[in-house]
């Protein structure tokens, strides 16, 4: 039977102990003495949210089929469980053999939001691994960083020996072989990490030095070793239909936050919205088979039983054949009483056509994310949602029997005046105005309306990566102009209005363009007892401004001024695909106000071709032919 | 039509809540491609019905559960193929098709008919009872003895003074017990056997008799020391005689 890490006295005591034992339906078994490589694989939160990651079931998957290696799983031990390992001083330990992380070879730590930082150090410290990577031993494992926060590591670049930039299909193989490779002629820890800077996109972070200029801007960010590349190129895996995918996926026993089978429909966003970092790390868009699709859910259905499955993408209206996989999954899906969660769509005859099928009407509502309130700014942001349909999705839905809408915006997006803030409330107002165009006896109840603004946190490889951010005042300011105007509207008894805290935004844009004198910030908010920022009940922002003081950083540099187009970036050595002078031109495009068509209608020239693929790729092989 | 099926659960899975058990069993039907009918609506979901709840760090040779099939293998079937999409922890061994209810009659559910439950408490090792076994067992024979046995009996309205001593119906040394029973076992041999109240009406918690027992011979009580099994659950049959829910 199988011997936990933890004893019955502690796992009855903390919350959910299904957390740290495994076993769940699905998990792969395999004998850790019969195999040449460990592999943890860490979501750094809690089980419910890691566990959610379709990511690192793919990865799971994938190292699992090489009969060489036995992947493992990690998550972040909640609080309660995080003082009970130190108080007894018990090292961190994966689910599955129950054995602990620090006798792994590897310790793979996704990185899927900057708010997790201080629980990667927590990992650290619990399996007792020194969290710098200048202090590890040739026992410790071979600490890698990965997924969308890789594409700026530099803020957490002192605590891991590696990163793999990029999507995880490509290159896998190759650094699990140089590893064998390296033990097989005694190389030690430094001699593997120098054979692994050859493989395209990896980062070994020691390989490179950083000079900073007087005012903290960087001067050079030159490799100090011939291993390692001035550039690194992001990986991409182009055929998606024939890849690595979880057909068995794990079914925890516990309730996950995505609670159901997810078919990832496509990578890649066509859009080109410019806030947006995974528009742009993503290209080019490639689509899976439909075809391949169908068998997948089908058979991930099986191998789980799980009741609902979700399509996955950043942009599920895009999927060229969406309209065939929803209805095929609609059919097939109610024989077996399996629901589909449906992705958010762009309202049209489709969309509500599908939505009455799988939905309550009465229960489920609308949602639209123009995240601008005015006309020009949703130009500057190139998002391509017009009023105009906006209104029209929405009286098409009230007439349909809808009464309730979702609507998302952000505040703080540059070049943004108070009446693109007033015209949020405008906005939400005339939705509700078009309900009551309907005649009385059609209406279903009264019309409910939700505005949600989040503060807008300027990312790396967007066309917004130059721009300042506004400080904690100016987002209140503008929440309250925002909440003001409301209150004037008509219809502002059916208008519900939630905002974002302004406080963990901050620090997320300062860890987003963020560079290596940040980590003795991270490391100093770690140890004052730092942990789960992303949860607002354990989010200390005094701590953190604390530590900021500490290492005499001021936030001010990273977010409070417009970077110069020639400055020198942290993440400038990333070659993510797009350019810098595409960003460059979208940048001055959105100053502007202009829009750029998306990669469907026109290609912008962004860079991504170089991987051989995406809609404009197609399009142009297809003239050559 | 319904079935009913009797499952163990030992190991690692105590530590999984009745609530995620019943989700458990709704995947593993699925699993098992059972025709298990569902419910109407948007979110439709399968009409099951578990017996007793078991408490988590719990484990048990006999849960049952009531799931309505709209075509039923024959009872081997369903067994096998539930067996073959289960997890270690979790293991069904007997299957019973219900019977249908006659007309105008209500229909029972294996919640509504328990009425008692055999369970094996056994001190884990690592733990000590302060009294050596012999002693101790004499001690609970004479704590069995006593007329009332009175607890503070917590619930949702508060705590309440309640007489313990009808609710448990038998106790002792020995037991029946299948050999392949999934119990834990222990060096040090400290066990005792309870049958209790179980079911809506009235229900008594074994960890509640031992905690008295302690109070009663002046022992202190530790609420991890004990590993309570479940060995069986009953209904009063015609002639009102305790019979297992799948006999």
């Amino acid at each position: 039977m199988k011997k936990l890490a933890l004893s019955d006295e502690i796992l009855l005591t903390i919350e959910k102990p299904a957390r740290y034992i495994g076993g769940e339906v699905n998990e792969v078994k395999k004998d850790p003495s019969e195999v040449e490589i460990r592999f943890c694989m860490c979501f750094p939160d809690v089980y419910e949210v890691g566990h959610s990651h379709l990511g690192i079931q793919i990865l799971y998957d994938m190292f699992n089929k090489r009969n060489d290696t036995y992947c493992e799983r990690v998550y972040s031990p909640w609080v309660d469980l995080d003082r009970i390992l130190r108080e007894k001083n018990i090292s961190l330990f994966a689910l599955e053999s129950q054995d602990p992380v620090k006798e792994f070879d590897f310790l793979g730590i996704t990185l899927q939001y900057e708010m997790c930082y201080t629980n990667v150090l927590q990992i650290l410290d619990l399996s007792g691994i020194p969290i710098y990577a200048r202090d590890r031993t040739e026992e410790d494992p071979i600490v890698i960083g990965g997924g969308p926060c890789a594409y700026n590591p530099e803020p957490i670049a002192d605590f891991f020996d590696c990163f793999y930039i990029g999507e995880g299909e490509t290159v896998y193989d190759r650094v699990l072989e140089e590893y064998k490779e390296n033990r097989r002629v005694h190389g030690s820890r430094r001699d593997y990490l120098e054979r692994i800077a050859r493989i395209e996109g990896i980062y070994v972070p020691a390989l490179y030095d950083v000079d900073y200029n007087p005012d903290h801007t960087i001067r050079s960010f030159v490799p100090n070793h011939p291993n390692a590349s001035p550039m690194i190129r992001k990986q991409v895996q182009m055929d998606l239909s024939h890849t690595y995918y979880p057909e068995r996926p794990i079914v925890p026993y516990i309730k996950a936050v995505q609670d159901r089978v997810v078919l990832e429909i496509q990578r890649g966003c066509i859009r080109g919205c410019r806030f947006c970092q995974a528009g742009m790390i993503y290209r080019p868009v490639r689509e899976r088979d439909v075809e391949y699709l169908k068998g997948m859910a089908s058979s991930m259905l099986a191998s789980t039983g799980q009741e609902e499955i979700s399509l996955g993408s950043l942009s599920s209206s895009d999927y060229s054949a969406l309209p065939d996989l929803v209805y095929y999954l609609i059919e097939e899906l109610g024989k077996k009483g399996v629901n589909l969660s449906l992705p958010s769509l762009r309202i049209d005859a489709f969309a509500l056509d599908v939505m009455s099928k799988v939905q309550d009407i009465r229960k489920s509502s609308l949602t639209f994310a123009p995240e601008a309130g005015s006309q020009r700014l949703r130009d500057v942001i190139n998002k391509g949602l017009s009023e105009e349909s906006i209104l029209k999705g929405a009286a098409d839905a009230f007439a349909g029997g809808w009464n309730k809408v979702k609507l998302y915006f952000m505040l703080g997006l540059p070049t943004e005046t108070e009446e693109d803030i007033e015209g949020i409330a405008v906005l939400a107002d005339q939705i509700a105005r078009e309900y009551y165009v309907i005649p009385k006896d059609k209406r279903n109840g009264r019309v409910s309306i939700t505005a949600s603004t989040s503060f807008f946190v300027p990312k790396p490889f967007t066309p917004f990566q130059w721009v300042r951010m506004c400080t904690a005042e100016e987002f209140l300011q503008k929440k309250d102009v925002l909440r003001r105007k409301l209150m004037e509207q008509l219809n502002y008894k059916s208008i519900r209005y939630n905002w974002h805290d302004a406080e963990v935004s901050i620090l997320e844009g300062v860890l987003a363009r963020g560079d290596r004198r940040l980590s003795g910030v991270i490391y100093n908010t770690n140890k004052k007892g730092c942990l789960y920022d992303s949860w607002s009940e354990y989010f200390h922002y005094d701590r953190w401004m604390e530590a900021f003081q500490e290492n005499d950083v001021d936030i001010d540099f990273y977010i409070h001024r417009e970077r110069a187009l020639d400055e020198t970036l942290p993440w400038d050595f990333i070659d993510a695909g797009v350019t810098k002078e595409f960003l460059i031109r979208e940048y001055r495009r959105a100053q502007e106000g202009k829009v750029t068509p998306n990669c469907k209608k026109a290609c912008s020239g962004c860079g991504a071709m170089v991987f051989h693929g995406g809609v404009c790729y197609e399009e142009r092989k297809g003239d050559s032919v | 039509m319904t079935i009913r099926i009797r499952f163990r659960k030992y190991g690692i899975m105590k530590f999984i809540g009745h609530l995620d058990v019943m989700r458990f069993f709704q995947k593993a039907i699925r699993r098992a491609e059972l025709n298990v009918v569902y419910s109407q609506g948007f979110s439709p979901h399968q009409v099951m019905s578990f017996a007793a709840p078991l408490g988590v760090g719990l484990t048990s040779d006999a849960e049952y559960l009531d799931v309505e099939l709209s075509d039923i293998p024959s009872p081997e079937e369903v067994l096998a193929r539930l067996n073959a999409v289960m997890p270690e922890g979790f293991c069904v061994n007997a299957c019973q098709i219900l019977p249908e209810t006659p007309p105008n009659t209500r229909k029972e559910n294996a919640m509504s008919i328990v009425s008692a439950a055999d369970y094996i408490v056994s001190l884990k090792d690592g733990y000590q009872t302060g009294l050596a076994r012999e002693e101790w067992r004499s001690q609970f024979c004479r704590f069995m003895e006593s007329d009332r046995i009175e607890i503070l009996k917590k619930s949702k309205k508060g705590t309440k003074q309640t007489d313990i001593r009808p609710m448990i119906y038998e106790s002792g040394f020995s037991w029946q017990e299948n050999p392949d029973s999934v119990r834990e076992r222990y060096e040090n041999g400290l066990t005792v056997f309870l049958r209790t109240a179980a079911g809506s009406t009235q229900n008594l918690k074994p960890e509640l008799v031992i905690e008295a027992f302690c109070e009663f011979a002046n022992l202190s009580w530790h609420p991890f020391a004990w590993q309570v099994h479940r060995l069986e659950l009953y209904r009063h049959n015609a002639s009102q005689a305790f019979e297992p829910l799948i006999p």
